[in-house]
């Protein structure tokens, strides 16, 4: 109950942000959301799984630059279609490499899915001619459902429009997500994690339930990744570097990835917290990495844990 | 006969763990497997349930060669077993972790967006395997949080929950304290009648539940079948009774062992 009335707190807030709230900090939520999409697919990975993937940001990376090739390659302006191509293209890649890294676990698939993150980082930096190279690729504003809004000022555009436009991919995202992790495919992903042996006694193939996890996680990175560019109307290469896939690791960490909303309150203080100690201290890096060894150390249920405390695990781990 | 082994024989490296053994199990059978420790029993099961491929010989089950073939696709065919070590999945509670078993069974693990609490079938399924096990008061309790003894009848019920054609038990007693090996024995039996098992195979260390149980009771001894008989026949068998079984402890059942 206090569950569901905190959501509409949550809800309402975000809807009448941009009504209220100065330019700046709405458009600092346009990442939040962005991240938010990627993180709820990583953590069907993570936390449902079992599976820590350091790669993820070859997936953001795919989104990103989607949009990138499409608005200033050919005369696809619309969001809509952006977003299909990018989680089609997440999906497309997701399934080749996650058939290829589900067969192993633990270290094992982490770092064979980095070594599939750099190839493509390598590709994008290497390959000028097509991705521009380090300096990347323009992103030509999209149209949203149907209307072009070229004439309107770019804060205007940012902080209205693509504001809710986001807003509304992200909500989408966490009912679909919603469903996943509660239907009978959740539960079976929740075996294979526990225990595969017996998971497989059980008649579940454990690689097949791991190989749909990851693309599904590959195209909820993609969607997310397809979003982050238009804001800054550019991408480049370090969308899809490993710090990157560092980063979103970071954040489900930070939030917890023992639950369903942990990820999307770790991209919320993520995306916040580095904006404040980015204007305070130029080692914004050192702040964070003390934070992580904390989390780690002392909170390993991240923030979510934090305010479950008290409540039995069992309520605590769903 | 439902499962049939035709002269098995397993090595590993130069030692002979398996020599030629053969066997059946017809249906509406118990039997029980046993035999001193490096007998080969563990080594049988495996080669039974398809996780290990024996050096010679074949199993069949239900007439088809099913060596190699893997848990999932064994599962299918209407085979499922229990462990020696508790298996159970640590997070879920004891109603999650049946109805796993069930959406297993009914092939609905691919059920993306399906609701899971909405479905009926699932639901009524694992509620009443949870119910035969005597679980049904503890359905939300986390596995993890489980005495010992629920652990094993939740990964024997969850084998159930497949509702098998034939289920093999390895040592489903074990760790069990003796006063709640026969309660569990019980429902398993009966849970097997519900159900419609048509034969069980277990490796048993217990005679009490050996010989209280059993249809049938294959010995093993140094990787060969030293006895395939009835429980009288095998307790008449002198030679069978002294290499496998052991001459009876001076005061037989006065003070069990905490842990059997």
């Amino acid at each position: 109950m206090t569950g569901r009335v905190i959501l509409a707190l949550v809800t309402l807030a975000v809807l009448v942000l941009p009504l209220v709230a100065p330019a700046y900090y709405v458009l600092l939520m346009l990442p939040f959301m962005a991240y938010a999409v990627v993180l709820l697919g990583l953590n069907l990975l993570f936390g449902y799984a079992g599976l820590v993937s350091f790669g993820h940001a070859l997936f953001i990376g795919i989104g990103a630059y989607t949009g990138a090739v499409l608005t200033t390659h050919t005369s696809v302006r619309s969001l809509e279609v952006i977003l299909l191509a990018a989680a089609g293209l997440g999906a497309a890649a997701a399934m080749l490499v996650g058939a290829l890294c589900v067969r192993y676990v633990k270290i094992y698939f982490g770092m064979l899915t980095l070594a599939f993150g750099m190839v493509f980082y390598t590709f994008l930096l290497k390959f000028y001619h097509w991705t521009g190279g380090d300096e990347g690729m323009r992103v030509l504003r999209p149209r949203l459902l149907g209307f072009a809004l070229d004439a309107m000022p770019k804060v205007e555009y940012l902080a209205g429009p693509y504001y809710y436009y986001s807003l509304g991919v992200l909500a989408v995202a966490t009912v679909v997500m919603w469903r996943i992790v509660h239907s009978p495919f959740g539960l079976c992903l929740r075996t294979v994690r526990d225990n595969p042996a017996k998971a497989e006694a059980l008649g579940l193939g454990v690689t097949r339930y791991r190989w749909h996890a990851f693309v599904i996680s590959g195209v909820y990175a993609a969607v997310g990744g397809a979003l982050l560019g238009p804001p800054t109307g550019n991408v480049d290469p370090t969308l899809a570097y490993w710090t990157q896939s560092g980063n979103i690791v970071f954040m489900t960490l930070l939030g917890g990835f023992a639950s369903f909303f942990g990820p999307v309150l770790g991209a919320f203080a993520f995306i916040f917290l580095q904006d404040t100690v980015m204007s305070v201290v130029p080692y914004w890096r050192l702040i964070f990495g003390a934070i992580l060894a904390f989390i780690v150390i002392v909170a390993p249920g991240g923030l979510m844990g934090l305010f479950a405390r008290g409540r039995p695990r069992e309520v605590a781990a769903r | 006969m439902i499962l049939e082994a035709r002269d098995v024989t397993k090595f590993y490296g130069d030692f002979c763990a398996l020599a030629g053994v053969s066997l059946g199990v017809r249906d509406g059978e118990f039997v029980s497997i046993i035999g001193p420790n490096g007998a080969g029993k563990s080594t049988l099961i495996n080669v039974l349930t398809g996780a290990l491929r024996p050096t010679s010989g074949a199993v069949r089950f239900k007439e088809r060669d099913i060596h190699g073939i893997g848990p999932v696709a064994l599962t299918r065919l209407g085979m499922a077993r229990s462990f020696q070590l508790v298996h159970i999945f640590p997070d879920l509670t004891v109603i999650e972790t049946l109805q796993a078993a069930v959406v297993s069974r009914l092939g609905r693990g691919t059920r993306l967006l399906a609701s899971l609490a909405g479905d009926r079938e699932v639901q009524e399924a694992a509620l009443e395997v949870a119910e035969l096990f005597g679980l049904g008061g503890k359905r939300h309790v986390v596995a993890r949080q489980l005495p010992q003894g629920d652990k094993k009848l939740l990964d024997v019920a969850s084998a159930f929950a497949l509702r098998p054609e034939i289920i093999l038990l390895d040592e489903p007693t074990s760790g069990v304290s003796t006063a709640d090996k026969t309660a569990i024995m019980e429902t398993l039996v009966a849970a097997s009648r519900r159900i419609g098992c048509r034969a069980i195979i277990q490796v048993e260390h217990d005679m009490d539940i050996v010989f209280g149980y059993s249809d049938r009771i294959i010995a093993l001894h140094q990787g060969k079948v030293l006895a395939d008989a009835p429980p009288a026949a095998i307790k008449a068998d002198r030679h069978v009774v002294d290499t496998v079984i052991g001459r009876p402890r001076p005061a037989p059942h006065p003070t069990p062992p905490a842990a059997g």
